[in-house]
């Protein structure tokens, strides 16, 4: 059994992490934080040049052609710096719905630009309040152009492109969903930026009045692709997830062994010390999962719906749980501005609702354990 | 990464599985399949007889405490071959539970610290299941508190005379030898003033007293020991040197990998799958999805953490701290499970045993539950484990620690 990483990976993680502690400090994260630049764009195009946009690109487009572990790796460290860049919802969605679904002509067009840096993609998916479901979407696809407004769009108004799912049936049935993409520079695509929990990430709301769309994938499968879409994302989200949970751990941690109440490290406190060993469990928890999503989604395995599920709501819950209990260890400071505690509350609660909420993945992943014991 | 065996664990797997195939008590089988936690019954047979005659059977054939030198009864084998022996063992390992003191801490205690011709006398049997070890540490002043202990060795010639009292000890009433943790000198700070023995049962002054747990059934017992005479060459280690030596049988409690943890998801999961409520089947019943969905992610958590301790294993490399998580986690969470099957099953969840829903085994889990969270390492103990030596943070302070031992206030009031 090799249920880990390999030692080629292993590296890659390391590269990754000493770029980004280099290119990707709280300070530059702050110049994003504060409203100065929508994203740090040397960072992306750093990014770019080290080859991790294209990981899991095929090298026939333009990328590194390694693989989904290769990814993972890289994901983990992003989640870990906070990094603030356009990175999920290019590479986890727009990339892999590319991959998933696209025209060989889509993929010459996109996948190596997205690869070299010089396209940004995002999935406009969501219509206001909801979870991912076919009656959500009620955005129009008729005659080559769209009409409906998505919002929130990940990163939709830095976006050169977006992947679109519209509504091109009224069976009441799933096949009444079509993907396409859509050129946001071109006319018929208003975009509005949303002020939003994690400035860091952006959100946008983007009006389709008439915009021209080429199909993306087989007319009316756009949900399962969509679905599928979804579970990469999953699997990639949580190890992002699992490098932030991991890095405010280490903030707590920190934090406890050097502030000194009473007379004594707080650290040395039973109140503090099992709060932090609460934060290891669940991240501890989350970090398995996600190794299980991460042999499923680079294996192909029919039991990623499942792994992707389960990698999902773990790894939310152990972000959610370590940002929240770092501030609670640093105590008033954890609430200042200054302190970088709420870069990674914000984050974390940003993401876990970006794929859908947590109470849609935990109906997710029982209908698919019922599905396995079924069959 | 992958789930595959090398081509060397695959053939000792298969070399496993035909064995355990053509050897194991299958009358059995599906009795143990059907157990949980706080309910092992096997209809028409006596657990004990039945779990010494399987481990009998697996020493003979040299499947017997597969990590153990040869000389001592085991198979010299590699940790994860025996992993790969607990998969394959599958339910027939519960069987082993009453050995799991012996073969887990009493033995590597005694191969680590006890005299050659005495290692060659005393595992063989204790590897065979023909005789039974108990641990004799806490005690009514020291439970997590292991070192407060104060029951009193006090040299008489080349023997040393023993009186106290020990409690908590699982299978002290079918035990045949135990080791036991003694104060020699109450004079100096409590880590220093202790020493190691281990001891015959059945010797004289020895009383067991089974204790009846909160549960209702007795695993436990409370040990007396009245002028208990254990001579001079049955020490373990240096005289003051037992904290030292306790460690390494605590080490290796809690060193068990690969070992399920139960925490009652699969049967919780089985359970909601058929049950019907009120207004439906549970399965389709959003608050029940919910409380579902959490626990399945805690239950595959703690699998595939284990699947990557075993894969360190697989390499030849020793695991990192994550597996410590196990206990914490599962202690809690079968409780909480427990609970909720209760609770789905209304007003008729409060009638247990035989006419109960399941014949009662979740209310049989829920009874036991509470003493999982304490055996071998309370939660909160568990806890500062994890904070002292995963994350580095700082120990207790201990008040104690420097005072000698017979000056340590015994009460907290009055």
């Amino acid at each position: 059994m090799n249920f880990d990483f390999s030692d080629d990976q292993k590296q890659l993680r390391d590269q990754a992490r000493k770029f980004l502690t280099e290119k990707c400090s709280p300070k530059a994260v702050r110049v994003v934080l504060d409203g100065k630049t929508p994203y740090d764009k040397e960072l992306w195009k750093g990014l770019a040049e080290m080859g991790f946009l294209g990981v899991a690109i095929p090298e026939e487009f333009g990328g590194a052609g390694a693989g989904h572990l290769e990814l993972c790796v890289i994901a983990e460290e992003m989640g870990r710096a906070n990094a603030p860049v356009p990175f999920s919802s290019t590479v986890y969605l727009a990339a892999e719905a590319l991959l998933i679904a696209g025209s060989d002509a889509q993929k010459k067009k996109w996948l190596p630009a997205i690869a070299s840096g010089e396209a940004i993609g995002t999935l406009a998916l969501f219509e206001g309040k909801g979870n991912p479901a076919p009656k959500n979407v009620k955005l129009t696809a008729a005659n080559g152009v769209l009409n409906g407004v998505k919002k929130p769009v990940p990163d939709g108004a830095i976006a050169d492109f977006a992947v679109v799912a519209a509504r091109t049936g009224s069976s009441g049935r799933d096949g009444d969903i079509s993907l396409f993409l859509v050129d946001l520079k071109a006319g018929g695509v208003e975009v509005k930026s949303l002020t939003n929990l994690d400035p860091t990430r952006g959100q946008a709301e983007i009006t389709f009045k008439d915009a021209k769309a080429e199909p993306l994938g087989v007319a009316g499968e756009g949900w399962s692709i969509l679905t599928e879409v979804l579970d990469r994302a999953a699997v990639l989200c949580a190890f992002e997830q699992v490098g932030g949970a991991d890095r405010a751990l280490e903030m707590g941690r920190d934090y406890a062994l050097d502030r000194i109440a009473f007379g004594r490290q707080i650290g040395s406190f039973q109140a503090i010390k099992h709060m932090l060993a609460d934060m290891y469990v669940s991240a501890t928890l989350a970090r398995s999962n996600s190794y299980y999503g991460a042999w499923a989604l680079s294996t192909n395995a029919a039991e990623l719906p499942e792994a992707a599920a389960a990698a999902r709501i773990s790894a939310t819950q152990a972000f959610q749980h370590c940002a929240k209990n770092n501030i609670q260890v640093h105590g008033g400071m954890g609430f200042t501005w200054e302190f970088d505690c709420h870069m990674y509350y914000r984050r974390a609660n940003a993401m876990a609702l970006g794929l859908g909420s947590l109470t849609y993945w935990e109906d997710q992943l029982i209908d698919r354990m019922r599905k396995k014991n079924a069959a | 990464m992958n789930f595959d065996d090398t081509p060397q664990e695959a053939e000792f797997r298969a070399t496993a599985r035909a064995w355990i195939g053509a050897n194991a008590p299958k009358q059995y089988e599906e009795d143990l399949r059907k157990s949980s936690l706080g309910r092992t019954v096997l209809r028409n047979a006596d657990i004990l007889e039945v779990a010494k005659a399987w481990q009998k059977r697996k020493a003979d054939a040299g499947w017997a405490c597969l990590h153990w030198p040869k000389e001592y009864g085991g198979r010299g084998s590699s940790p994860i071959e025996r992993v790969i022996w607990q998969q394959e063992e599958g339910p027939f390992g519960q069987l082993s539970r009453m050995f799991i003191i012996g073969h887990g801490m009493c033995g590597p205690t005694m191969m680590a610290f006890a005299r050659e011709e005495h290692k060659r006398t005393y595992l063989p049997p204790l590897a065979s299941g023909e005789k039974v070890w108990c641990q004799l540490f806490s005690e009514p002043a020291g439970g997590s508190d292991v070192a407060g202990l104060r029951t009193r060795a006090e040299k008489d010639g080349d023997d040393w005379v023993i009186n106290g009292q020990k409690i908590w000890t699982s299978g002290a009433h079918y035990s045949d030898y135990g080791i036991l943790l003694t104060r020699t000198d109450p004079t100096v700070p409590k880590h220093k003033g202790l020493t190691m023995f281990f001891l015959d049962m059945k010797s004289p002054g020895v009383e067991v007293r089974p204790i009846k747990q909160a549960s209702g059934a007795s695993d436990f017992n409370e040990v007396y020991f009245t002028n208990v005479r254990i001579p001079d060459h049955q020490r373990l280690g240096e005289v003051g040197d037992g904290w030292n030596v306790s460690l390494t049988t605590l080490m290796n409690e809690r060193s068990a990998i690969g070992a399920a943890v139960s925490t009652g998801f699969p049967e919780l999961f089985e359970y909601c799958s058929s049950l019907m409520l009120d207004d439906g089947p549970a399965i389709e019943d959003r608050a029940v999805r919910s409380k579902l969905a959490n626990w399945a992610v805690k239950a595959s958590g703690l699998k595939y953490t284990s699947m990557r301790a075993i894969s360190a294993l697989s390499k030849g490399e020793r695991p990192g701290p994550e597996n410590s998580i196990g206990k914490l986690v599962a202690g809690s969470m079968i409780q909480d499970v427990a609970t909720y099957a209760l609770d789905l099953q209304g007003a008729a969840g409060v009638v247990s045993g035989e006419d109960a829903e399941l014949a009662g085994r979740f209310q049989a889990m829920l009874l036991r539950a509470p003493g999982t969270r304490v055996e071998g390492g309370t939660d909160e103990i568990m806890r500062n484990i994890i904070a002292e030596r995963v994350l580095g943070l700082p120990g207790d302070i201990r008040v104690d620690k420097d005072v000698p031992f017979n000056k340590i206030p015994t009460r907290g009031r009055g």
